[in-house]
């Protein structure tokens, strides 16, 4: 029984035999068209919310419902946008990283990208509690899921992202203690990369919406 | 049933069966109940796609004989209004998910990774999530008319009263209906059910997509691809960005439902309105999702039995995608009536025409392949020359259809209703019983009935046309859709009379296919490995075909290669195989996780179901469930691709022109490792 030899190394290498038609490999060709049917999902979430907001100037059905300029809390916004933005910079290094086998430089930057991206669902709770209690004293009035049609789209849209920012947290909270199992090899570059490519995306999403949500309301 | 088995030639010392990272063996059977809940093999998923679809095929035809039996007459008393409802909105959901989108995928599943020379799919653990999700979704949904029974039993009392248990809202769900206060916990069974369902198209179509793009052999460039295997593709294209519409649109429909949100309430500033959008987003290239896979299928009988190559094989391809890709273009055509304005109704209107044309193309291409033919005809083609006769039918009235002041006469009545059948039955249902009878002999190696089987043919299409035909007449008559009865006095009694004839004639002649399936599968007259004298290459393999598909890849002359390979006139277009090395095929491990995390679906839709009908506890069981399905995930990751090695037997089954001299070459992955 020569099952130890043959074990992860062979695997791998006769894995890596099949070669595909068009030099892309299987996984990263299917999460590109998971981001493609992606782009969709957002899309429909984020013209739902904007055909509201034109249809709704005051964001609610009834005016003086809602203040939305003074709900926004900007500055931290705009913190946890360049958080987020940040983390792919550290992802991108980690994916690097891992392309040339170098583990503990993978894990050192994939434990970078979770703290930042805890940080980002950390300001997202605050924010969500924030605006859904108001603050009656400054004259600020909550926004919840149900009280203004506003509501309803801005949490369903940014809770949809927060959930993708926890997806992937997730993921690369498996894949830094997987990275301790010693079966993570050079050949795991791959998994790191589609990882890595799911993360860019839910960042590109995330301008998007910091524009089409957040700093529109300033115009 | 003599399905292939990979254990007598399994070679697994190379791999044993692995254990994942945790310690848990993968099912490891070949035989028997486990193996085929575990397994990845498309072959066996294709299978029972196909053996579910039928099911619910069946279960949706019945509920189309119901609706039939309560309009054979004036003021009919066969059902109440509520269950009518009931039986329109569960026909139509049936049909379209559970009944033709299913059996398509049945034979992408099972044959396109044949034509295009794989071994499998690109990832044969998600094919079968694939397949469980779907029967999750399917379970959801027709779950409800146990509840409906419990409750008629009184063992079942839901908080909000007498509403519907069962959807009643049409297969389209239109706001505000679908609101807490209009409709029952039927609307969150649907809900539940075409998310889940919207899960196992996506998981699916990102498969074949891969699969077609990235596993083709050597020399089966794109446009050497069967017809049928670019229209998977294509299909896929559609589903990948068709279904997050309808995704998003029910995940504001459950959050109005069950946590106050007012996407779709009026009062609130909500507007309905934005559901349609959403819905027709979806739901029109959902009709394309429909009709190209089955064009696909008739792109492969006609020319296997006119003993031609398909006429313009490139215009074909193209006139598929430009179909596809204009399905995005016109989904305001179902919402004329809702008054969009001069310029967006005259914009759909124009774009709406404009598929006429792709399809007149596909249309001319078919008849062109017939021309000069040596034409035989056997029940498939008997099938696929229906096919283009009523779907041109019902494209006539589809034309008719777009031109908005038509369409606003049009709209509701019972003429929708006979347009979309023509399109959906003498469309879709013909070419798939047609390529059910051109593929049996792959799948089970047993031929079908040729006797029972143009006795069916004939009585489907008979009985199809005197069901539907005169649904034209009574919807240009006036006569309502959706409606649970009429009054006499209409000039609508006897055209009703006449379609519930038909409808049963249909109904037995789908009856008489099923039955003679099942025989076939059981002790149907064994056939050799291409009976047709066909063109593609699964044709190529032993029926049925072994686990392992191809036992060395082969190299592709050109299009239609099998046929090339058979008549052609030179040595180069035979077909050549690169000999399999000593490591033998690679095969992948079966797995639990996909069926397990299938059920945690099925657990979150019933129970989220039960939640709203004041069930105690079952918020948490939700909550369970969806745990279910995340811990599986998990453990699946962790497993691993897995697989082990076997050497294909060198019996003579299959061509042995083996290329002695190839060497595969070093992929650049290999070099990485040094």
């Amino acid at each position: 029984m020569n099952s130890d030899i043959s074990s992860a190394a062979t695997v791998d290498a006769l894995h890596h035999e099949e070669h595909s038609s068009t030099g892309i490999e299987n996984k990263k060709l299917m999460m590109w068209l998971f981001l493609a049917s992606d782009c969709m999902f957002f899309g429909t979430l984020i013209t739902t919310h904007l055909i509201y907001r034109k249809l709704y100037p005051s964001g609610a059905a009834e005016e003086g419902i809602l203040n939305i300029k003074n709900t926004f809390n900007i500055e931290l916004t705009s913190f946890s946008t360049f958080i987020l933005l940040m983390s792919s910079f550290l992802m991108a290094l980690a994916v690097s990283a891992m392309h040339k086998g170098q583990l503990q430089s993978f894990r050192k930057n994939v434990l970078g990208v979770i703290f930042f991206g805890l940080i980002f669902l950390g300001c997202q709770v605050y924010e969500f509690t924030e605006f859904s209690m108001g603050n009656p004293t400054a004259g600020i009035p909550p926004l919840t899921l149900s009280n203004s049609i506003f509501g309803s789209t801005f949490y369903l849209m940014t809770g949809t992202h927060g959930t993708h920012v926890a997806i992937g947290v997730l993921w690369l909270v498996a894949m830094f203690f997987y990275s301790f199992s010693g079966r993570m090899n050079i050949h795991s570059a791959i998994d790191v990369e589609v990882a890595g490519l799911y993360w860019h995306f839910v960042d590109i999403v995330w301008i998007v919406i910091f524009t089409a949500v957040y700093l529109i309301e300033y115009i | 049933m003599a399905v292939s088995t990979h254990a007598p030639v399994a070679d697994k010392r190379l791999l044993p069966p692995s254990k994942s990272l945790i310690g848990l063996i993968r099912p490891d059977t070949s035989t028997g109940l486990v193996d085929w809940l575990t397994t990845v093999d498309h072959k066996k998923i294709g299978i029972m796609y196909g053996g579910f679809a039928l099911f619910f095929f069946l279960l949706g035809g019945i509920e189309a004989l119901l609706i039939r039996l309560q309009l054979m007459y004036p003021g009919g008393t066969v059902v109440s209004a509520q269950t009518y409802n009931q039986l329109f909105t569960m026909h139509g959901t049936t049909m379209v998910f559970l009944a033709v989108m299913p059996l398509n995928a049945a034979f992408f599943n099972f044959v396109m990774p044949l034509q295009i020379g794989a071994r499998d799919v690109a990832f044969p653990r998600l094919n079968a999530l694939g397949l469980w999700a779907f029967v999750a979704g399917a379970l959801i949904l027709n779950l409800s008319w146990l509840f409906q029974w419990a409750q008629v039993f009184g063992w079942f009392t839901p908080v909000s009263g007498q509403m519907d248990i069962v959807p009643a809202i049409g297969w389209f769900g239109y706001a505000p209906i679908t609101g807490k206060n209009y409709s029952g916990i039927g609307t969150d069974f649907w809900i539940f059910g075409l998310q889940v369902l919207g899960v196992a198209s996506l998981v699916g179509s990102f498969n074949f997509i891969t699969t077609i793009i990235n596993m083709r052999a050597p020399g089966m460039t794109m446009m050497r691809l069967p017809l049928f295997t670019w229209m998977t593709l294509i299909t896929s294209f559609l589903i990948i960005f068709a279904f997050p519409a309808i995704t998003i649109a029910l995940v504001e429909l459950m959050f109005d439902r069950f946590f106050g949100t007012n996407f779709y309430h009026v009062e609130m500033g909500g507007q309905p309105i934005l559901w349609q959008h959403l819905f027709w987003i979806f739901g029109h290239p959902e009709v394309y999702i429909l009709i190209l896979p089955t064009m696909g299928i008739v792109s492969e009988i006609l020319p296997t039995f006119a003993r031609k190559p398909l006429f313009g094989y490139p215009m074909v391809v193209f006139s598929g995608a430009v179909i596809g890709f204009l399905g995005f273009a016109v989904w305001s055509h179902h919402m004329f009536t809702t008054g969009l304005g001069v310029v967006a109704t005259a914009a759909f209107s124009l774009l709406t025409m404009a598929i006429a044309v792709p399809t007149g193309v596909k249309i001319l291409n078919w008849i062109g392949t017939l021309w000069g033919g040596h034409i035989r005809f056997s029940v498939p083609m008997v099938f696929a020359l229906g096919f283009i006769w009523m779907f041109m039918m019902g494209g006539f009235s589809g034309i008719m259809h777009s031109a908005a002041p038509a369409d606003a006469q049009q709209q509701d009545s019972y003429f929708v209703v006979a347009h979309f059948h023509y399109v959906l039955i003498g469309g879709a249902l013909l070419a798939i019983l047609g390529g059910l009878y051109f593929w049996v002999p792959k799948i089970f190696g047993r031929m079908m009935s040729e006797k029972v089987g143009y006795i069916a043919a004939s009585a489907i299409i008979i009985g199809f046309n005197v069901a539907f035909f005169p649904m034209h007449y009574l919807g240009l008559t006036g006569m309502p859709r959706r409606t649970h009865t009429y009054l006499a006095g209409f000039g609508w009694e006897t055209w009703n009379f006449v379609a519930t004839i038909g409808a049963f004639v249909l109904g037995i002649g789908v009856l008489m296919v099923i039955i003679d399936l099942i025989r076939t599968v059981a002790s149907g007259k064994p056939c050799g490995s291409d009976p047709w004298d066909a063109r593609t290459l699964e044709w190529s393999l032993p029926s049925p075909v072994p686990a392992y598909n191809f036992a060395h890849n082969p190299v592709i002359p050109g299009r239609d290669a099998w046929w090339l390979h058979k008549y052609g006139k030179k040595p180069e277009q035979e077909i050549e195989y690169e000999k399999t090395g000593p490591e033998g095929i690679h095969m992948p491990s079966q797995s639990w996780w996909p069926l397990v995390s299938s059920v945690g679906l099925l657990v979150v839709g019933v129970a989220m179901a039960l939640h709203s009908a004041g069930v105690p506890y079952c918020g948490y069981v939700a909550i369970g469930g969806l745990g279910l399905s995340v811990v599986s995930f998990f453990l699946w990751a962790l497993e691993g691709p897995g697989g082990y090695h076997l050497t294909p037997p060198d019996d003579g089954d299959e061509p042995q022109k083996v290329l002695a001299s190839y060497t595969p070459e070093p992929s650049q992955k290999l070099e990485l490792t040094h």
